[in-house]
This record gives structure tokens, sequence and C-alpha cells, in this order.
């Protein structure tokens, strides 16, 4: 078997370069991270003609090789390296076909590096539209390369691109630009100093601002007998560079490529004067917020009923169909209700990242940058925060990761920090329950009270990512000089095997990452709360007995058994039974209710002396002025880990406490506190849903943040200063509703 | 007259600058002397600007703007 073709897609963003590589590879990609950094590295297998198969990997989208972020040093990084086991056979350049005079200037440079380089004309059906024509023959000649006519819209070209790499060896790897046209002295004292070296490369190694391979660039400012250029001069330098290029390529589109402006239309100006209006354009952007949080709030809710009912089904199935014993406890208690837990998520994430690619792809999401920047200023962030604190609402990890396009640095830091007070979605389960709870039904203006609460929540989580930043912006001190600027693509209709892609790989890593901590805490959880170490623990069942034998029921339970015997009273009576019948029959339930409420009594006075009762007996009095009891307390507590673990603890905590296999809601409901009130009330609500809303509960975003930063100085700073202020706002909030 | 001061509807040509201060990124992006400018819309708070700029549709800054000195060659009646 032969070795694969190792194939690098490179391309400015907005080139369609990602509906390339997935329609090169289909589902056959693997999503990761490159060794060390959070750039995110995606890669693929693709069959070609004649059995070969090519390994894709898809390059972060840049402009040129002169890099000004991670994402583009990355790219050159790579093909400067012969040894990297990724270094590419063949490059294929991605341009869009009305963008090719830019997209050519970045193919000319890598063409420079001697690497076979085959030019993707994308969007090759918006031709005619926009009144294109090239002679594709011509261009070859003259660009030197194989191109292949794409449009991943209409699915055509694909092929061809296939074809050509399966045939890569007979590309030209020959340079196309005169380089030491750069400057001419300086070329020449290169190659004296460096005979064995490729100038170009060696260039790229000077110019490069970021600290990449500091060996190759130690060696050269070591050189005894070469001296290099001044900062100043180097840029000078890279100016003419890119004049230069742009000659040559203009030179070869003149006689290439032509445009018919006359027959050129588009929606870009049409779509651009209503989505940027002054009045508009806020508008329509509330409005698709707005959207997207009714999406999330009531179109998921039928899906997630779906599956929490069939988790409690599948778990109380599992307890009566398997042999009682500690293994289908475990399999019951913890691993069904845990992944019960995450599962329940995935309608949310899929919602929310359904609505956000949507957005980028069809170019919406640069307009709001747009719209959104000088709004930012005065919180010391651009329009480019917008997207990481939005996509913050789905989650924080990506959208910490998405501010890497943010180029200065201070902006870039206080975007890192401030977004985890956007709610993410792993909020959303905690504020869903608590708002059903303990907000009323009804609704105002058409939207229920509680998507109102909802939304409430959304913009104070929102508006505290923005006031933090401006408390950042006057304290940090970090100079730091970078230019906004954002390309405004062109409106296109977003293609639905890319958004699919998308909310599937997301999904899936929310799944995998989160959902293994979840479910490892569930199953710890179940551990502790039915294994104690205490006397008490072990003779639970006598001393519940003889606290009975005394005092009788607990109010609880004397609620329970009451409330079941009403509801079959009223029942009965509908259907028309004789009172007699009634009597005896609710004399049998009476007794059988009593026996099953003495063994929930049991359960749970073994809860309270398990392991887990005496951890959130200790932590009780932390947590008692804001309104929570011990088992909340575990379940705060517990969060630290993920937000989202709250209800799976409560879940767990309670059908541990209990015999019977209600929906992990209606548990919650039927909590009461020490006056024999219900425990969750508007005020333990709301300081709860603050609680959640301001502390830093997440360890992955934790370990992003750390990576980011590259120190643990500022998760740490995170972690402290936001778990306060959660507590304080929610202690506030509590005192004063009660 | 700089790109900064252009009014709806009105192109120029950039011109011929020696000063180096402009950032790589616009010049790869196709701001080069003699390539055109055109305004496009001026965000609701008048800042940032979104400029045709050779073919490139950019949003850019003021401040970033007022560094691109150019010549008005057309000027189509604008409200």
């Amino acid at each position: 078997m032969s070795k694969n073709i190792n194939v690098a897609l490179i391309g400015n963003p907005n080139t369609g370069k990602t509906s390339v590589f997935n329609q090169l590879t289909g589902l056959k990609q693997k999503v990761g991270n490159y060794p060390g950094i959070t750039v995110e590295k995606k890669e693929g297998i693709c069959k070609l003609p004649r059995g070969v198969k090519a390994h894709i990997l898809d390059l972060p989208g840049t402009y040129s090789l002169n890099t000004t972020s991670l994402d583009e040093s990355l790219v050159v990084e790579l093909l400067l390296n012969k040894n990297d086991k990724d270094y590419p056979d063949v490059a294929v350049v991605i341009s869009d076909v009305e963008n090719l005079k830019r997209n050519l200037l970045l193919f000319t440079q890598i063409k420079d590096l001697k690497i076979p380089t085959i030019l993707v004309i994308n969007m090759a059906d918006r031709m005619d539209r926009k009144g294109i024509s090239l002679d594709v023959e011509t261009m070859e000649r003259k660009l030197d390369t194989k191109i292949a006519l794409v449009s991943t819209r209409k699915n055509t070209g694909i092929d061809r691109i296939k074809e050509l790499i399966a045939d890569y060896k007979s590309i030209s790897s020959k340079p196309i630009l005169d380089t030491s046209r750069i400057s001419p002295e300086y070329f020449e004292r290169l190659k004296s100093t460096f005979p064995q070296e490729d100038l170009y490369k060696l260039w790229l190694v000077i110019t490069q601002d970021v600290n990449f391979m500091p060996i190759e660039k130690k060696r050269i400012q070591d050189a005894t007998d070469f001296s290099t250029k001044s900062k100043d001069e180097l840029k000078k330098l890279q100016h003419k560079e890119t004049v230069l290029r742009y000659q040559l390529i203009n030179n070869i589109l003149r006689e290439t490529y032509k445009v018919d402006f006359m027959a050129a239309k588009g929606l870009r100006a049409s779509l651009d004067k209503i989505l940027t209006h002054k009045v508009f354009g806020y508008l329509i952007f509330f409005a698709i917020l707005l959207l997207i949080f009714q999406a999330i709030f009531e179109w998921s809710s039928y899906p997630m009923d779906f599956i929490d009912e069939n988790f409690a089904l599948a778990a109380e199935w599992i307890k009566n169909t398997l042999p009682p014993g500690v293994f289908t406890d475990l399999l019951a208690e913890g691993i069904v209700a845990g992944i019960g837990g995450i599962v329940i998520f995935i309608p949310q994430i899929a919602f929310l990242f359904l609505f956000i690619s949507l957005l980028e792809e069809s170019g919406y999401m640069s307009r709001v940058v747009f719209l959104m920047d000088r709004l930012m200023r005065p919180f010391g962030l651009s329009g480019k925060s917008v997207v990481p604190l939005i996509s913050g609402n789905a989650c924080a990890i990506p959208a910490i990761m998405a501010t890497r396009t943010i180029e200065n640095w201070k902006e870039r830091l206080i975007t890192i920090l401030v977004t985890p007070f956007t709610t993410c979605s792993a909020r959303l389960p905690v504020y869903l329950i608590l708002i059903a709870l303990v907000i009323p039904e009804g609704s105002f203006l058409g939207l229920s009270f509680q998507a109102l609460t909802l939304m409430l929540l959304y913009l104070i989580g929102f508006g505290m990512a923005l006031l933090s930043a401006m408390v950042l912006n006057k304290i940090l001190k970090i100079k730091s000089r970078a230019i906004f600027m954002i390309e405004m693509p062109t409106y296109r209709l977003p293609l639905l095997k890319n958004v699919g892609y998308t909310v599937i790989e997301k999904t899936k890593s929310f799944v995998l990452g989160a959902g293994k901590i979840i479910l490892a805490i569930s199953i710890v959880l179940w551990f502790l709360g039915s294994n104690g170490y205490s006397d008490d623990f072990q003779n639970a069942e006598s001393i519940v007995a003889e606290r009975i034998e005394n005092e009788g029921l607990s109010t609880y339970s004397k609620n329970y058994v009451q409330n079941n015997i009403d509801a079959y009273r009223t029942n009965a009576k509908a259907e028309g039974m004789a009172a007699g019948a009634i009597q005896d029959s609710i004399q049998i339930l009476r007794e059988e209710l009593s026996e099953r409420a003495v063994a929930q009594e049991i359960a749970s006075y073994k809860l309270e002396h398990s392991y887990i009762g005496q951890a959130g007996k200790a932590f009780e009095p932390l947590v008692k002025p804001l309104g929570y009891d011990w088992k909340i307390g575990i379940a705060v507590l517990t969060s630290f880990a993920a937000r989202e673990v709250f209800v799976g603890t409560l879940a767990t905590i309670y059908s541990v406490g209990s015999d019977e296999e209600e929906t992990i809601q209606n548990r919650m409901a039927a909590e009461l506190d020490e006056d024999g009130e219900p425990l969750f009330n508007l005020a333990s609500g709301i300081s709860l849903m603050l609680f959640y809303a301001f502390a830093m509960q997440c360890m992955s975003t934790l370990a992003i943040v750390k990576r980011e930063t590259n120190s643990w100085k500022w998760p740490m700073i995170q972690l402290g200063f936001m778990s306060v202020f959660a507590y304080i706002m929610a202690l506030m909030a509590y005192q004063i509703l009660s | 007259m700089t790109v900064a001061d252009l009014q709806y509807g009105q192109k120029g040509i950039i011109k011929d600058f020696t000063e180096h201060i402009l950032p790589i990124k616009l010049l790869e992006l196709g701001c080069l002397p003699g390539n055109s400018v055109e305004l496009l819309q001026i965000a609701p708070l008048n800042d940032p600007i979104y400029i045709n700029l050779s073919g490139s549709h950019l949003a850019i800054r003021r401040s970033l703007a007022a560094l691109i000195e150019l010549e008005i060659i057309e000027e189509t009646q604008a409200k």
C-alpha cells in the first residue's frame, strides 16, 4: 500500500474552503487541536481515482503568509517545515471567483515556496450573475498551474480537484515571482551567507512577527557575517513584496479575467441598506436574538420532555427487570440518570449552533460586527468581540477560542475574561428547571413570563460581561496597537450541509467532552450518596422506625399520603364508584402508602447520613443565607466542575432518597423546607439563578483560559472574582425577596 | 482628502504613498496606489465605515481610513 498523498487546503476566509473540505472528505473527517495550542485542526481522508487516498488538512483561513495571528502563523509554520508529518505534497489554494485578485496574492506566495500548488476557483456558479468571464487555459499557463472551477453549491468541479490531486506529480513547483526583486542587495547577502537555503523561505522566517521557530530565527541572527535589517526597513520591503505581487497578478488578470459590471447584479447593496440601517439594523438583530431564545426555550422543550420521561422510564424498567443489587442500583440511579442529564442538553445545543452557523454562513455575522463596533468601544471592546460574546451564549469554550480573530491583545484578553458571564447553554437547564418551578405561568404581550425571565437572565449575563469589560479596560495596563478591520462577505444562502456538519460536530464534542465529566460525577455522587460510615447510616431502619413510633410520620410523608388519597378519591368519584367501596379501597391504599412513606423516610435518613449528606451538612451554613438546604448545597458544590451537573446531581440525590421514579421537576416541586413550605420558592429560586448567572463554574472553561492566556493567573482571577460576586448577589437577592 | 472624508456615492483613487504607516494587512486586501475606494455604508453611529476597496468589501474605523489619502474621481449625486 502506498502512502496517502498529503494535501493542504489553504485560502482566504470566506472563500468556501470548509465547503470544499466537506465535499472532499464527507463525514470521514476528524476535528482536533494542534498540539499545545487551541487552534482547531481539521483533517480527513479523501478517496481519489485509481484507488489512491489523500489526507486532507484544512488550514486556518489567511490572507497571506505575512502573519498577524496565531491561526495564520500555523499555516506558515507548516509550509516552512519539510519535516512535519503533515507537510503537503500538494497545496490546494481555494479562492472565490469574485475576489480572485486578492486570493492570488496568497497563491503566488505559496507557489514561491516551491510546493506544487493547485488553484481552485470556487463559487463558479456566481460568474454569470456577476458578469465575470475567465480564460482558464491562458490563466493556467500564465500562473503555471492547474485550475479547477468549482461550485460547492451546485456540486460541480469536485471530481476535477480529485483528479488534479491524484496527478499532483505533474503539477509545476516552479516559483512564479523572482523574489530577489524585493531587494536584490539583501537577497544577494542572504544567498552568500546561507548558500544551501531557499531564499524566500528565509525571507519569511526573518519577516514574521510571530514567535515561531526560534531556532531558525536564531541561526540567522547568529550568522556572524550577516546583518539583518531594522524592523522598519523590513516592513518597507514587505510592502514592496505586496506591490510586486499585485503587479504580476494584475498583468495576468488583465488578459484572462473580465468583469462586465453592467451584467453584475447582486443583493449585497440592497440587503446591506436594510441590515445595517440605523434603526432597522438593530431591530432585525434584536428580533433574531429573540427568535433564538424562543427556539431554545419553547421549541426545544418538546424533545426535552420526551428525553426526560424516557430516561425516567428506562431507569424504572432496569430496576424492575434486573435482579436487585448494587449493580442494578448503579446502572439505574448512577449511569442512566447521568446519561439522561447529558442527552437532555442536545436539543438546545443543536438549536444554538444551528442559529450561530446560519448567521455565520449567510454573511450576516460580519454585519453584526459592523453594527456593533461603535457600541462596543466604550467597553474597551470592538465589533469583533460581539461574535465571541454571542457564541458565549452557546458555550464559553468555543467562544473563547473564537477570540483568536481579535488581533489586539488587550481587547482579546478582556473578551476572554468576560465571556464566561454570558449565558452559556450549560446554565440553561438550571434556569429552565428553576423558572418552571418558581416563575408563575401567564403572559405579557404574547410572551410568557417564563420566556421573559429567561430573556432577562440573558441580558443580565451580557450586561455583566460589558460592565466588567469596562472596568477591566480601565484597570489593565496593556499597550497593544492593532487595527480593526473586517471583511464583509457576500450574502449567501447557507448550505444545509455545512450547517448540518457544524451542528453535529459541536453537539458531538459537547456530549463527548463535557458529557464525560458529567457522567463521572454522577457515578461518584451515586456512590457517595448510597454509602456511609456512621452508625446512624448503618442502623437507619431501626432509628427511623423508632422515631415514627414516637412522633408519627413527617409532614412531607403525611402530605404525600394525603395527596395521593385525595387524588384517588376524586378519580373514583368521577368514575361513579359507590361511597362504601371508596372508603374500603382508601383504607387499603392508605396502608400501602404509609408503608412506602416509611421506606422513603428510611432512604432519606440514609442519604442524610451518607458521605454526601455529611459533606452537604458541613457545607450548609455557607449556603443557608442564600436560601439553600444541604441538598442544593451539594448540587452547587458539584457544579463547580460544570454547571449542568446541577440538575443531574439533584436527580441523583432525590432518586436515591425516594422509591418513586418521578421526573426530576415534580420531585423538586415536592421538596419542603424546615417550615413545611416549598423549598424552591421565588426567593431561593432567584437567588440560585443569580448564583449560576455570575459564578465561574466550569473546569473546562478555566482550562481553555489557561491555554489561551498561557498562565494560571487569569483563570484563577476569574474563578475567585466571579464566584465571590455570585455569592454576594445571591445573598442579596434572597435576603431582599424572602 | 482621505477615505474618512468620503461621502455617500463618492469614489476615489488611492494616491501614491511613501510613508509606511499603513498595516500590511490593508495592502494585501488591495489598498495600493491607483486602486479605487468607494464608500458603501456608514455604520449607524457614524463609525466604522464600509468600503469597496478595489473589489474587497471591508469595514474599517474612521481613524484608519483617515490614513489613506485619495483623489476623487467620481461623484454621483447623492442625497
